[in-house]
């Protein structure tokens, strides 16, 4: 069993395993799957200053989710350790217009070493995916009020016109960022 | 995830007030959370929708992979959700089960919001989840991705009164 574990779980697999959380944490808790508030929480908890959107009782409303994050990172944990990473066998054409970008035609691992490893960091492409990407991840997924999971999968999941709308902006920011910054920027 | 903009005051009050006795939130109580994450974030890594090549395959749309995650967790959820209200379950403590709505406003934070947060995933290939996930995986330099996240969140509060909702 461990040998089938051991390779990439296919979509038909994780999605609809993926799904089931929806309706595992309403019951369990109440609570809707989302991550964007573990990192409310999480600054919350650190620094909140004297900022409005941070005084909330967060221990109260959020710690499940700070929990929750915890987990998946040990899940992280778990699956490089025990079940082993795979390196994603994506489509030939896929791989030749990342190869384009100078980023290597081998795939190897989740994330391209190029890009995102510590003496990458300070170059402008490690920078610009590793810092800038991770800021704006966490600026826009506040602002919008949840991320791929919160409106991606519970938001539309039970039809809010809101999660459609920012489902099909994340999509145009994706695009843009695909197909005009980084062959603009690498 | 957070309620909307408009409505997040009357939302945490009617939570509190819903909650005002239940005792402070105990550590114990939280474990079944690490441990749904943990298989949250072992079939994140897995199904490598945490990859930032699968990210990029899919925005290019080269590939059905991250299509046939989303698409079928959508499905899965709504079925979900579908039979729950059906049979009206209740949740394990005690309330009637029920999403906090987002609130539409004019929709201006789900359209630049989410347009900055897909310029960031697509970037980082990384969203919050991820984020952990990756961290965990061994890919060490993703924990500066997840504190330059955190500083984003915070720039957002900070900024919030003053950008449109």
């Amino acid at each position: 069993m461990l040998e089938s574990l051991s390779h990439p779980w296919p979509w038909y697999v994780a999605g609809p395993l993926i799904g089931l959380f929806v309706p595992a944490l309403l019951v369990i808790g109440n609570k809707p799957l989302g991550l964007s508030g573990s990192l409310r929480a999480l600054c919350a908890a650190a620094a909140p200053g004297n900022v409005e959107f941070f005084k909330y009782d967060w221990k109260r409303s959020a710690a499940w989710n700070v929990a929750f994050a915890v987990g998946i990172f040990l899940g992280g944990v778990i699956a490089a350790t025990i079940l082993g990473v795979t390196s994603p066998a994506i489509s030939a054409h896929a791989r030749d217009a990342i190869a384009g970008l100078g980023m290597g035609k081998q795939v190897t691992g989740l994330a391209p070493a190029s890009v995102f490893s510590w003496h990458a960091l300070l170059t402008l492409r490690g920078a610009t995916c590793i810092l800038l990407g991770g800021f704006l991840v966490g600026f826009g997924a506040s602002y919008a009020g949840g991320c791929t999971s919160g409106h991606g999968i519970t938001g539309l999941a039970s039809l809010q016109l809101a999660s459609l709308i920012a489902l099909i902006a994340i999509f145009a920011g994706g695009l843009f960022a695909t197909f005009v910054l980084m062959p603009l920027i690498f | 995830m957070t309620t909307a903009f408009r409505s997040r005051p009357q939302q945490i009050s009617a939570v509190d007030s819903r909650r005002v006795n239940a005792p402070q939130v105990r550590p114990r109580s939280l474990i079944p959370y690490v441990v749904m994450g943990t298989l949250f974030g072992i079939i994140l890594v897995k199904s490598e929708v945490v990859s930032w090549y699968r990210i990029q395959e899919m925005f290019r749309f080269e590939s059905f992979h991250m299509y046939g995650v989303l698409g079928s967790a959508f499905f899965t959820a709504f079925i979900s959700l579908q039979v729950l209200k059906r049979l009206k379950v209740n949740s394990r403590t005690g309330e009637p089960i029920a999403l906090p709505p987002k609130v539409l406003g004019r929709g201006y934070r789900y359209w630049i919001g989410g347009a900055i947060f897909g310029i960031g995933w697509a970037l980082s290939g990384a969203c919050p989840g991820p984020l952990f996930a990756l961290v965990g995986s061994g890919i060490t330099v993703y924990l500066m991705t997840a504190i330059a996240a955190l500083l984003g969140t915070w720039t957002y509060g900070y900024f919030r009164p003053r950008l449109p909702h």
